[in-house]
């Protein structure tokens, strides 16, 4: 506590001192002065940075903690943070599909995850060839085609969907996992070209040059230099196609209507919900296990992923 | 030219150089000689994006100017052009204009309270020491690894009137603080639009700062850190350093994660759908407006048309915006 009094004065002092006060070293008591401000500056910014980070978690953990809690604590006046008396009941009910009374929550969670792996393959495959193209060559349209990208990616999904769903619906994929594979491998492909055109250009070009001059072909090049070095781009992009195609909502709200055993997880958490809206305990287990895997993912690749985005963001 | 990889190996001297030979040779030298290589390595993205997206708007367009709805789709009334009937319609709607006005200010405090937030996260974090940043950093990744079903579900629950965290919190709170309202007992989602917004833009805020954050701070590690220190050196505070050496440098950035953040925020369907359809809530902002004009029975496809063309025809602004930031930035080179 003294210490965060002593970090606003000194610092408030700061400006007022002449350019010349810091000079390296210039006393013993000065020196001491200096280090007390910097740890005090440290402590400051270190709890600064605790509260950020509880009452950012605190959502995740109250969803955590309605999922193990009894239906009287859970309507209780005075909520507690953590379940006074844990139970499973909730995971179990929602596990063995007695509350939503539309199937176990594997099936949806199978659901999901058979549409993203589908869409993280078609959408990887698709940009990678088109971001080679685009970051390695010089043709005619290649400007255009940039600039649709651009625009694409900006086309909000309300705006498609009317047309999809009319589409959809004369070519029979309403109702069925393939139509919202192919609606979300080309909502994917945008930005995943985007971030692995970056990811390939900054692969320095002489690798391939050298390879060429050695009187390798192009196909061979892609695959013994290029392919291993974009490896991680090409992780950090299916992530993002994965996660991208495992959080869509509204693709899944208007093409899966008729048949329960076709939706995926955001779809019967919300047909759950509407169903039996009080029953926070279930609710929020259901939640959480739709919840946890995303996290996890997220986790794993933290670094790619965040390297992967921001390459794309910030130099896009 | 010369830096593609097809030309270089055409610089191999006496190779297949118009050598007959098997057919997988001839087609290579023939995709080789006409520099066809991009465009076949192009040619399956850009059909899926004209198949799923492009030709989807076309016929979006082409609805807007139709009588397409439940009698057209049977078969058993024709598809007629009507004009702008469909576009009048929607301008005479006084419920169009409310929804336009919702989402308008929705992004206005969605937008600057998101960019706020992450930047000083994204400093917060710069400056922090490797193990603070990593709890941090990891923190914030959670709320945005969030599924915004799961999240809209949960800020749903946790503003809920009966065991709610949030109206238990505020009921505890003294009353100069946050005024009279009889808090334990308040329904976010039934009191009109204005809580129920609040707790929309409250849930969309939570899961989109810490992509400004992350972005800002990779923006952050591109500064040489000469220059901050330089600056210090001849007694900066600071402040002064942010406005006067960080954020110029940052500028771009800030263009581009203002853009995505008007589209984004402006366009907000999952959250506010699940909010909106618990809480039976008739005021409906842009998007969900439009879902129900043309999906909600008897389904309107000439009205849900005509909106869309108004939403993009709104969006185009920013789009323009964000594609001349994006090539101002070199990102066509």
């Amino acid at each position: 506590m003294t210490n965060i009094n002593l970090t606003s004065t000194t610092v408030t002092a700061g400006p007022t001192a002449p350019s010349a006060a810091r000079p390296p070293r210039s006393g013993r008591n000065q020196g001491s002065r200096a280090r007390a401000v910097k740890r005090a500056k440290a402590i400051s910014l270190n709890g600064f940075g605790l509260i950020i980070a509880l009452v950012t978690l605190f959502p995740i953990f109250i969803m955590i903690s309605t999922a193990f809690k009894p239906s009287q604590e859970i309507y209780s006046l005075t909520p507690n943070l953590l379940p006074a008396h844990p139970t499973l009941s909730n995971l179990t009910q929602v596990m063995s599909g007695k509350v939503s009374g539309i199937g176990t929550v594997w099936l949806f969670f199978r659901n999901s995850v058979v549409v993203a792996l589908a869409t993280v393959l078609i959408a990887s495959v698709l940009a990678l060839l088109a971001s080679v193209a685009v970051a390695r060559f010089r043709f005619r349209m290649r400007t255009t085609f940039l600039i649709v990208l651009l625009i694409v990616q900006m086309i909000p999904g309300q705006a498609l969907i009317i047309a999809l769903f009319l589409d959809f619906k004369a070519l029979n994929l309403l109702d069925s996992l393939v139509g919202l594979i192919v609606a979300y491998s080309a909502q994917a492909l945008p930005v995943t070209i985007w971030m692995l055109r970056n990811f390939v250009a900054t692969i320095p070009k002489e690798l391939e040059e050298a390879a060429a001059i050695d009187g390798a072909t192009g196909p061979r090049i892609f695959w013994r230099i290029l392919f291993p070095l974009v490896m991680p781009g090409l992780v950090a992009t299916s992530i993002f196609a994965f996660i991208t195609a495992y959080n869509e909502y509204i693709f899944a709200l208007t093409f899966l209507g008729q048949t329960h055993s076709d939706y995926t997880f955001p779809i019967y958490l919300t047909y759950f919900f509407g169903q039996h809206g009080a029953e926070w305990g279930p609710i929020m287990a259901a939640s959480t296990m739709y919840t946890i895997p995303a996290i996890i993912f997220f986790l794993i690749v933290r670094r790619r992923l965040v390297g992967g985005l921001t390459a794309g963001a910030v130099k896009g | 030219m010369a830096e593609t990889i097809e030309h270089e190996v055409g610089l191999v001297p006496g190779r297949q150089r118009g050598r007959p030979g098997p057919l997988r040779l001839r087609l290579a030298t023939f995709v080789r000689r006409h520099k066809l290589a991009p465009y076949l390595l192009l040619l399956p993205a850009f059909a899926g994006i004209a198949l799923v997206v492009l030709w989807p708007l076309v016929q979006v367009v082409i609805f807007s100017f139709q009588n397409y709805g439940l009698p057209q789709i049977t078969g058993a009334l024709p598809t007629q052009w009507v004009g702008f009937a469909n576009f009048s319609t929607t301008f005479h709607d006084p419920e169009f204009w409310l929804s336009l006005r919702t989402s308008v200010l929705f992004a206005l405090v969605a937008v600057p309270v998101t960019l706020l937030l992450g930047s000083i996260v994204g400093l917060l974090l710069n400056r922090l020491g490797k193990r603070m940043a990593v709890f941090v950093s990891t923190a914030a990744l959670l709320a945005w690894a969030t599924p915004p079903v799961s999240a809209a579900v949960l800020f749903y629950w946790m503003f809920s009137p009966d065991g709610g965290v949030v109206d238990w919190a505020l009921a505890k709170l003294p009353h100069w603080l946050v005024g009279s309202t009889n808090w334990a007992q308040f329904n976010w989602a039934t009191n009109g639009a204005l809580p129920a917004y609040v707790l929309i833009a409250v849930l969309v805020i939570w899961q989109a700062f810490p992509f400004v954050a992350v972005t800002v701070l990779a923006g952050l590690k591109t500064i040489p850190a000469e220059l901050n220190e330089a600056a210090r050196v001849d007694g900066a505070t600071s402040w002064r350093v942010f406005w006067r050496v960080t954020f110029p440098l940052m500028k771009p950035i800030y263009l581009v994660l203002l853009l995505l953040s008007v589209i984004w925020d402006f366009n907000i369907f999952t959250q506010s759908d699940i909010i909106a359809s618990l809480a039976n809530l008739n005021e409906y902002n842009l998007s969900l407006y439009i879902y129900d004009k043309a999906f909600t029975f008897p389904p309107s496809y000439g009205l849900g048309g005509a909106l869309a063309l108004i939403l993009a025809f709104i969006l185009l602004v920013v789009t323009v915006g964000y594609v001349r930031a994006s090539v101002k930035q070199g990102a066509l080179t």
